[in-house]
C-alpha cells in the first residue's frame, strides 16, 4: 500500500517537474545561505574564542588558591621586580608596564611627527610624481616582517646607536622605540593620508581662493578637517606598538630594569610572554602570569582599537554630511 | 645718532614688512618639513634594504636555499625552513579562504548592512585585525593545543598526538590571524563588480546563489587571490603566533605530517640572531635568510599589488 501511494505520487507529480526542481533548489539556497552565514559567524566566534582562552588561562592569578600564593593581583603591583624563575619567584608587574612605557612612547614620538608630516607632505605638497614613488616606499615598509625589523635593530642599528650616544647597555629603550616606530609608521601614514586625501577639493578650493596659502590651506582648513582620521591613525599605530612582539624582543635587551633612562635595557609585556612561555610547565603560576599579560595586552589593544573605531566612524559621518 | 637707535628705527620701519613674510617664512618652513619627514622615511627603507642586500646576496645561492643546516646551524644552508615556511602557508590557505570569502559574500551580498548580525560581524572582524600577533600565539597554545588537541587525543585514547605544537595548529592560529585580510579584500573585489551584472542574472532567472558562483566569484577571483597572497606574505613573515604553535628551533627532517613540527624562515631568523653559539659564524647565514624571507615576502607583495591595480583599473573603467 505505501509504496503503491508513493508510486502514484511520483507519477502525478511528474508532468510538473519544475515544482520539485524548485524546493530542490529553494533548499539548496536556504542550506548555503545559512552556511554563509555561519562563515561570517567565525568572525565573532574567533574574537570571543580568543577572549576566553586568554583569559581562561589568566584566571588561576584571580581564584585558584595555590597559583595565588605565588601570584596574585596584590604581587603584582607590591614587588618591583619581574623575577618569574628561582627559589622565590617575584612577579612584580610594574617593570614590565614602565618598560612597554618607556618603548612605546620612544617610538610614538619618533613615529606620529614623521608620519603624520610625511602624510600632509603626500596629500597636499608633494608633486604627483613624488607622491605615486612615495607609496611603493611606504608599502615596502609595510611589508617588511617585524623579524627582520627586530634584526636590523639588533644587528646594525644598537651598534649605531651605542656609538652616536655611547650608552653603556647596546640593546636599550632607544634602539627598541626606534625600531618599534619604523614598525608602525606605515600604518599611521597610510590612516592619515586616506583621512586627508578624502577631504573634499572644494575646501581646499574655498580656502585657496581667500587668498590663503597652501600651507595655510594645508595647517588650518585640511587637517582640522581630517583631524578624527589623524587621531585614528595615531591610535591604531599605538595599538599596534603596545601589542608588537619581536621587534623589542629582539632589540631592546630585555632586561627587567625600573628607570627613566631611554638607555637603559627594558624588558616589555609582549616580549616577556615570547620569551619565557616556551620553557613554562603549563598550568603552573608563571603559566597564568602569562596569560595575565596576555589578558593586559589584548584589554589594551581592544579599548584603543574600539576608540580608533569611533574616530574612524567620526570622519566618515563629518565628511558624508559636508 | 647711535647705531642702537638707528636699529630700532630700522625695526620700526621693517616690521610691517617682516610680518607679512613671516607667514611665508613658516609656510616654506612647514612644507620644508614635511618634505623631510617624507625623505626619512625613504632614507630608512633605502639603508635598512640597502644593508641586507649589500650583506645577504652574497650568500644566497642556490646550494644556499637547497641544503639543510650543519654544525649546529652555524653552516649549511635553510631548505628545511622554505620547505616549513611552504607548507606552513598553504595549510593556512586551505583553512581560511572558504570561511574568508565566505563570511565577505554574506556581508557583501546577504546582509542587511544595518542588522545587529552584520555589525556584529564587522566589529569583530576590525577587531580581531587589532589583536596583537603574540595573543594569537597565546591563544593558539591555550586553545588549539591545550583545549581542542588534549580532548581530541583523550577521545581517541591516544598519547599526545594532537595535544603538542604542530605544523597544523600553527596554520589554523594564523589563519585566524589573517580572516581580516582575506574578508576585507574579497569584499572590495564584490563590490567592484557592478549591480547591473547581479541585476542581468537574477532577471535571467538565476538565483542568489547561482549569480554568485557564475557571475560574482569569477569577476572577483582576482581581488579574492589578492587577499590570499597577501595573508600568505603576511603569513610567511609572522613569527610570535607560531612559536608556540608549531615552528621548531632545529629538526633533522622534513614534516611530513600535519601533526609534526617544523622549521620556519621568520623563526628560523629569531634563532639565528639572538641564540647563536658562533656570532661571526652565523651572521652570513642570519643575512642570507633574512635576504630569502624578504625576496619572498616582496615577490608575493608584488604579485598582490599587481593583481590589485588591475582590478581598481577594471573598477575605474566600468564606472
Amino acid at each position: 500500500m505505501t509504496l503503491g501511494t508513493a508510486h502514484v505520487q511520483s507519477v502525478r507529480s511528474r508532468p510538473v517537474p519544475r515544482s520539485g526542481h524548485r524546493s530542490r533548489q529553494r533548499a539548496r539556497e536556504a542550506i548555503i545561505g545559512v552556511a554563509l552565514r555561519a562563515c561570517a559567524f567565525a568572525a565573532i566566534a574567533g574574537l570571543v574564542l580568543i577572549m576566553l582562552f586568554v583569559f581562561r588561562g589568566a584566571l588561576p592569578v584571580l581564584f585558584d588558591a595555590e597559583t595565588m600564593r605565588e601570584a596574585n593581583l596584590t604581587k603584582f603591583t607590591e614587588t618591583w621586580m619581574w623575577q618569574p624563575v628561582g627559589d622565590v619567584p617575584k612577579y612584580g608587574l610594574m617593570p614590565l608596564v614602565i618598560g612597554t612605557l618607556k618603548v612605546v612612547i620612544v617610538a610614538m614620538i619618533f613615529a606620529v611627527p614623521v608620519s603624520v608630516l610625511a602624510a600632509i607632505y603626500a596629500s597636499e605638497f608633494a608633486p604627483s610624481r613624488v607622491r605615486e614613488s612615495l607609496k611603493p616606499v611606504i608599502e615596502i615598509l609595510a611589508g617588511i616582517p617585524s623579524v627582520v625589523l627586530g634584526f636590523f635593530a639588533l644587528i646594525v642599528m644598537a651598534s649605531w646607536l651605542q656609538s652616536v650616544t655611547g650608552s653603556s647597555s647596546r640593546l636599550n629603550a632607544l634602539n627598541a622605540g626606534l625600531a618599534l616606530g619604523l614598525g608602525i609608521i606605515p600604518v599611521v601614514f597610510t590612516v592619515c593620508e586616506d583621512a586627508l586625501r578624502a577631504v573634499p577639493r572644494s575646501y581646499r578650493e574655498a580656502s585657496l581662493a581667500l587668498g590663503a596659502s597652501r600651507w595655510q590651506t594645508a595647517w588650518n582648513v585640511t587637517l582640522p578637517a581630517a583631524s578624527a582620521g589623524v587621531a585614528a591613525g595615531i591610535l591604531l599605530g599605538l595599538a599596534r606598538a603596545v601589542g608588537e612582539t619581536m621587534i623589542v624582543l629582539m632589540a631592546s635587551g630585555n632586561a627587567a630594569l625600573v628607570s627613566a633612562s631611554a638607555f637603559d635595557s627594558v624588558r616589555t609585556l609582549s616580549a616577556s610572554i615570547a620569551a619565557e612561555l616556551a620553557e613554562v610547565v603549563v598550568g603552573s603560576p608563571h603559566y597564568s602570569v602569562l596569560f595575565f599579560l596576555g589578558s593586559m595586552l589584548f584589554v589594551t589593544t581592544f579599548v584603543i582599537n574600539v576608540a580608533a573605531g569611533i574616530f574612524v566612524d567620526r570622519l566618515r559621518r563629518r565628511l558624508r554630511g559636508a | 645718532m647711535t647705531s642702537s637707535t638707528f636699529a630700532a628705527g630700522a625695526a620700526r620701519i621693517m616690521r610691517p614688512l617682516l610680518k607679512s613674510n613671516r607667514r611665508d617664512v613658516a609656510g616654506t618652513a612647514l612644507s620644508g618639513v614635511s618634505a623631510l619627514a617624507a625623505g626619512i622615511i625613504v632614507l630608512m627603507v633605502a639603508i635598512i634594504m640597502g644593508n641586507i642586500i649589500f650583506f645577504g646576496w652574497r650568500t644566497v645561492t642556490w646550494e644556499f636555499l637547497s641544503a639543510a643546516p650543519r654544525e649546529g646551524m652555524t653552516a649549511g644552508g635553510i631548505f628545511p625552513a622554505i620547505f616549513g615556511t611552504t607548507a606552513l602557508v598553504v595549510l593556512m590557505v586551505v583553512a581560511l579562504i572558504p570561511f574568508g570569502v565566505g563570511a565577505a559574500i554574506y556581508l557583501h551580498e546577504y546582509a542587511r548592512p544595518t542588522s545587529r548580525f552584520t555589525r556584529l560581524v564587522r566589529f569583530s572582524v576590525n577587531n580581531l585585525a587589532g589583536v596583537p600577533s603574540i595573543v594569537f600565539g597565546l591563544f593558539g597554545l591555550g586553545f588549539f593545543i591545550q583545549f581542542l588537541g588534549h580532548n581530541m587525543d583523550r577521545a581517541m585514547g591516544l598519547d599526545m598526538v594532537w595535544g603538542q605544537p604542530s605544523l597544523m595548529w600553527a596554520a589554523l592560529t594564523l589563519a585566524m590571524l589573517n580572516l581580516p585580510v582575506v574578508i576585507v579584500t574579497t569584499e572590495e573585489a564584490l563590490s567592484a563588480v557592478p549591480n547591473d551584472m547581479r541585476e542581468a542574472a537574477l532577471a535571467l532567472g538565476a538565483t542568489r546563489w547561482q549569480t554568485i558562483r557564475n557571475v560574482l566569484l569569477p569577476q572577483a577571483m582576482p581581488g579574492i587571490l589578492t587577499g590570499a597572497i597577501l595573508s600568505v606574505s603576511r603569513g610567511a613573515g609572522e613569527v610570535a603566533p607560531i612559536m608556540f604553535t608549531g615552528a621548531a628551533y632545529f629538526l633533522p627532517y622534513l614534516p611530513t605530517l600535519p601533526t609534526d613540527q617544523f622549521m620556519e624562515l621568520g623563526y628560523h631568523v629569531f634563532v639565528l640572531a639572538t641564540q647563536s653559539t658562533d656570532v661571526d659564524a652565523t651572521r652570513p647565514l642570519l643575512y642570507g635568510t633574512v635576504l630569502t624571507l624578504l625576496l619572498l615576502t616582496f615577490a608575493l607583495n608584488l604579485s598582490a599589488i599587481a593583481l590589485r591595480s588591475r582590478l581598481r583599473a577594471q573598477l575605474a573603467g566600468r564606472s
